[in-house]
């Protein structure tokens, strides 16, 4: 029994790091961010690596690789607030291959895995999506309706209103589709490795804020010592490591269930989302907060985690809506052995 | 791995921990580490077969969180030492035949290179034990008087004047093992909870189900970073630094869960004698035994993060 990577995980992801710390440096991410556009070349370049279409099925020209693979990728890619649409086709992906029809599939599936079509998904209520990332651009939208049932919607069935969220690294868009659109299969069964994927790039996020974090703290002197040096400060990053750590641990039980214990998914992919939300949000505040004045400054790049952080943890739900879930669940589970 | 998964299925099926646990989980692994051959073979069957109990003679009235500034100390004389000091928060001492003992055998050094770790045989007139009564109102702890006993030479742990390095393997696997045994005992708490909340329809009800759904998400993630690190230890040989952050994880929420449960529970949580009352007077003592909070939290920041030490008056 082994809880750590197998060595071909730890290549993927030590090649995705490497190819990012080059690619999407802070001075990068910046211009596309300021200017609210995809990094265009970086996005070519994961697509002709085959990244979009690591976890869907070969036959539909996919990498054939499983749920943790994609959430290696995702973490990777948060880490960097990479300005790319991968997380919305990723996510759009993983819902069409689960419960989308043979014909829906073939229809959509080699398109997202080339990269040449650009996927979203988002929750909807009544067929209105108030948050879809990615939904600006995107050719095909997956909405999630709070009873788990799905429907997939094309640009031209549905009103899509771009707006300006927080984070411009992505577009943000309403998206209003009544009953318009294609009905997926019952329960929804891809939403669990969709959830994973959100959660491994607060994951990654988080991770980076604190590295980022310990490392002002090691440099910047007051009282002619390292601020980090204080317990106040001190103990705050421990604490940052603890909700990274904690959030890491709960994604990746529910990126392995994905996989080998469909069962515990939808449990685990609650955990997981509760877990990254409020890592991402308490991480990304402190960073800001043990940066000092600095990291209230535009130059300091931490917001961009920070406001990243905002945009992925209100995705399909934040953390109490997640928590609400789960003792659904945990209610489910007590009246089940009440009756057994 | 072996060790782990026992301990799970004891946590799961309710029975109490084998006699000599500080033995198996502490005394075994650190004798691995640190003892001569004789020592090994002398030691380890005793421990396995409960014949030999063990108990650990660490913290003192004056070193808690400070282990290094202990003062109990250790004369050479011939092939013996002869020691004298207090000991405190010695559990099972009162059946213990094996003290792991760390005691001062160089005042002339620095504190942390001054220190010897000892077997002391604890059936010697100059060892009186004295039950030290907790919160919970029972005696779990004892304090440890200790005047002239003696340990022949052939009972130094890990060499002489390497005590600190010793006793901290001691506490790498006290935070490592030990809570891996107690993260099931939490787990089962929490099941009870869930299902008293289920029955009282508390699950519906959305401040319940917040606080009950955070609790069940931190207790499996406990549950997983429990596993992870003894991964690491059959990568490495031994724990490492990030026991601490499960230490500290567990016993800060075995503390949410306890405080929960009385919620939920109700005036029975309260009453004296039930399960319920002394889990949560007992988890008092969680962010303090084997490591306070606050001195995890320095181990996690320096040791994990890498951040500077805070300089303090030696």
């Amino acid at each position: 029994m082994d809880f750590g990577f197998t060595d071909d995980q730890r290549d993927i992801q030590r090649t995705a790091r490497d190819l990012l710390a080059e690619r999407a440096r802070w001075e990068r991410v910046r211009e596309h961010a300021e200017a609210a556009r995809t990094d265009e070349a970086l996005w070519r370049e994961l697509c002709e690596l085959g990244w979009p279409g690591i976890a869907i099925a070969e036959e539909y020209g996919g990498q054939g690789l499983g749920t943790i693979e994609l959430a290696i990728l995702c973490e990777e890619l948060g880490r960097v607030v990479a300005p790319v649409p991968f997380l919305g086709s990723a996510m759009a992906a993983c819902v069409i291959e689960q419960s989308g029809t043979a014909e829906q599939r073939e229809r959509w599936l080699p398109g997202l895995a080339s990269g040449e079509t650009i996927g979203a998904l988002a929750g909807a209520t009544d067929g209105t999506a108030e948050l879809v990332v990615g939904g600006a651009e995107a050719g095909v939208i997956v909405l999630i309706e709070d009873d788990g049932s799905g429907r997939l919607v094309t640009p031209e069935q549905a009103e899509v209103s771009p707006f300006a969220a927080i984070d411009p690294t992505r577009s943000a868009a309403k998206v209003t589709a009544s009953d318009s659109g294609e009905v997926l299969a019952e329960g929804c069964p891809g939403l669990g490795r969709a959830l994973v994927a959100v959660s491994s790039e607060l994951v990654g996020v988080s991770e980076r804020a604190l590295e980022m974090t310990v490392e002002y703290v090691k440099d910047r002197k007051q009282f002619g010592v390292p601020v980090g040096s204080y317990q106040a400060v001190s103990h705050r990053c421990a604490q940052m490591l603890l909700d990274t750590e904690r959030a890491r641990s709960a994604t990746a039980f529910a990126a392995w269930s994905a996989d080998s214990d469909p069962e515990r998914l939808a449990e685990g992919a609650a955990m997981a989302k509760a877990s990254a939300s409020d890592a991402g949000i308490e991480v990304t505040t402190g960073a800001i907060q043990m940066h000092g004045g600095i990291g209230f400054t535009w130059e300091a790049d931490v917001h961009w985690l920070y406001k990243r952080a905002q945009l992925d943890a209100a995705l399909l739900g934040g953390a109490k809506r997640h928590r609400a879930r789960l003792a659904e669940i945990l209610a489910d589970r007590v009246a089940a052995s009440a009756a057994a | 791995m072996e060790s782990a998964i026992y301990f799970e299925e004891i946590g799961r099926a309710r029975v109490p921990f084998s006699a000599n646990t500080l033995g198996l989980l502490l005394g075994g692994p650190t004798l691995m580490v640190w003892g001569t051959d004789e020592q090994k073979e002398r030691y380890l069957a005793p421990i396995l077969s409960a014949e030999e109990i063990w108990c650990q003679g660490f913290s003192e009235p004056d070193a808690g969180s400070d282990l290094a500034s202990l003062k109990t100390r250790a004369v050479k004389d011939g092939d013996e030492w002869v020691v004298t000091g207090q000991k405190v928060w010695t559990s099972g001492a009162q059946y213990a035949k094996w003290c792991m003992l760390v005691a001062r055998t160089d005042q002339d050094v620095p504190k942390h290179k001054g220190l010897t770790y000892f077997l002391m045989d604890m059936e010697q007139d100059a060892v009186q034990v004295r039950p030290l009564r907790q919160i919970t109102g029972e005696a779990e702890f004892n304090e440890l008087f200790i005047e002239e006993a003696r340990i022949p030479d052939s009972n130094v742990i890990g060499g002489v004047g390497n005590g600190w390095k010793v006793a901290l393997t001691t506490l790498m696997n006290e935070r490592a093992g030990l809570g891996f045994a107690l993260q099931i005992r939490l787990r089962q708490l929490m099941d009870d909870v869930i299902a008293v909340a289920g029955e009282k329809g508390l699950l519906e009800n959305p401040l319940y189900a917040d606080a009950i759904a955070e609790l069940h998400t931190r207790c499996e993630t406990i549950r997983l970073l429990a596993w992870k690190g003894l991964t690491d230890v059959e990568r490495y040989g031994q724990p490492g630094p990030e026991g601490s952050l499960v230490k500290w994880l567990w016993s800060d929420t075995n503390q949410r869960a306890t405080q929960l449960a009385a919620d939920v529970i109700g005036p029975q949580a309260l009453t004296t004698g039930t399960s319920w009352s002394y889990e949560l007077m007992r988890a008092r003592g969680n962010t303090i035994e084997g490591g306070t909070t606050e001195v995890l939290k320095n181990i996690v920041a320096e040791r994990v993060l890498g951040l500077p030490r805070l300089k303090v008056a030696v």
